[in-house]
């Protein structure tokens, strides 16, 4: 059944290794430390380093929080409910088998909520989430899905650019 | 006797759970649903009369019918359900129970076979068949030849698939009991197939029933009856020995 994998086929997500020493973690690091050990240790974890995210956007467009929403409360779309609850009163009946959204945007930086849309398997290869911008070790998909993603490029950015937005505390 | 079928085949299978946490279908369901299964003229039960009318039918170019073989469904075919998929002499591999049926009606009475695999009178003959094993535990069978696809089976139940990229394993074994919007995500015992689902209007096998998974992760589902099918449920019935079948059961 090897060629029924599309890895490989279709748009892959950018999900190879990313600049490691970007994210917000780095940045504290490196105050702590002073620069001299920095490209040293940056070096050493640098792999570990890729669960901090994808700092730049995959589109020229910023991402349109308003048309993010309507794809995360969208259970036919983006898919997000079906898992999570979060701060859209409007969806009734979200399930909870991933992390409420409520206050995701003060927890996680951009670039690793944009991550673990596109690929959430960087952060936690066990994870449920379905990646939602590579098309990579998929296995058995049915042809209607063959080769695509399951969002495009500008809808990972709206969504991300939504999620950035929910900084409040519990409704 | 029965208790200790039960406990080689816990022990044949190290590795799987063997807890009374394990919570059936019937178990999720509400109140109502649960009644609705328990009268015994549930909309199921006309599936069971269909087939029971079927098996003393003379049918195919022999013009034997079941009963002509078998005798009475009630001495003959209890447990049957129970312990099924079971081995194929003639053929060597695996066969679950509508598979069988159709190999006598193919065999045995030479009927012509009909296109779908699960056309209704096979399935009311499935539905008639495992009614004879109501209540009854889940005894699967030991014979070792079938080790290989009950692990096949297995494996497959831990493989992530389709757009999703999900296992079986993911949902059922690691999330059994959260919400999936408003569904709760239950442990996937087969402890009663054929069912009669409210979303089908109509009863349906097992083989319908992991298609919809399938396409539920956007997978291409396995065929019916596919040596992939049969696998899984050989693994599944292991993971529900010693539960009881419910025969018909409804489902939301
Ligand atoms: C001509 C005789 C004959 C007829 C008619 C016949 N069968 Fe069978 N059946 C057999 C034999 C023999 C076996 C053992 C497996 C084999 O050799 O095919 C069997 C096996 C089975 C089994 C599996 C039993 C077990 O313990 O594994 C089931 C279930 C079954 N038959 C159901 C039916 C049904 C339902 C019909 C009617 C549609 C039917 N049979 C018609 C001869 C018959």
């Amino acid at each position: 059944m090897d060629s029924r994998s599309d890895s490989g086929a279709g748009p892959s997500g950018p999900t190879g290794p990313q600049t490691a020493c970007a994210g917000p973690w780095w940045r504290a690091r490196f105050i702590l430390s002073g620069g001299g050990a920095l490209a040293a240790v940056c070096l050493l974890v640098a792999a570990p380093l890729n669960a901090q995210g994808l700092p730049d956007p995959l589109t020229t467009t910023p991402g349109d929080p308003v048309r993010g929403e309507a794809i995360v409360t969208d259970p036919q779309h983006g898919l997000c409910t079906l898992c999570h609850e979060g701060p859209f009163p409007q969806v009734p009946f979200a399930g909870n088998l991933g992390p409420d959204l409520t206050g995701v945007g003060a927890r996680r930086a951009v670039p690793e909520l944009r991550q673990q849309i596109v690929d959430s398997r960087i952060g936690n290869p066990d994870t449920i989430m379905p990646p939602y911008y590579t098309t990579d070790g998929r296995e058995r998909v049915g042809a209607r899905w063959q080769g695509a993603t399951m969002l495009r490029a500008q809808e990972v950015e709206d969504v991300v650019a939504y999620l950035a937005s929910l900084t409040g505390d519990m409704p | 006797m029965r208790r200790a079928i039960v406990f080689t085949v816990a022990f044949l299978l190290p590795g799987l759970a063997w807890s009374d946490d394990r919570r059936t279908g019937y178990d999720d369901m509400n109140a109502d649903l649960q009644a609705l299964q328990d009268d015994p003229m549930n909309p199921a039960t006309f599936w069971v009369l269909d087939g029971e009318r079927l098996w003393s039918e003379p049918a195919g170019t022999t013009a034997q019918s079941c009963a002509d073989c078998h005798g009475s469904a009630e001495d003959s075919m209890q447990g049957v359900a129970a312990r099924y998929p079971s081995f194929d002499e003639s053929s060597g591999t695996a066969v679950d129970l509508l598979g069988r049926i159709a190999l006598c009606q193919s065999r045995h009475q030479q009927t012509a076979q009909p296109r779908d695999r699960s056309d209704p009178d096979r399935l009311a003959l499935l539905a008639y068949v495992t009614h004879q094993s109501r209540g009854l535990p889940i005894m699967p069978d030991e014979d070792p030849r079938l080790a290989p696809a009950r692990a096949r089976g297995e494996a497959l139940f831990s493989s992530r698939m389709g757009q999703l990229n999900l296992s079986c394993a993911q949902c059922h074994d690691d999330n059994a009991g959260g919400y999936l919007a408003a569904a709760r995500i239950p442990q996937a015992h087969p402890t009663g197939y054929p069912q009669y689902r409210l979303e089908w209007e109509t009863i349906g096998s097992l083989d319908r029933r992991l298609a919809g998974c399938m396409t539920g992760v956007r997978a291409d589902p396995f065929a019916p009856g596919s040596p992939e099918l049969v696998a899984l449920e050989l693994f599944l019935k292991s993971r529900a020995a010693g539960l009881t079948v419910e025969a018909l059961p409804i489902r939301p």
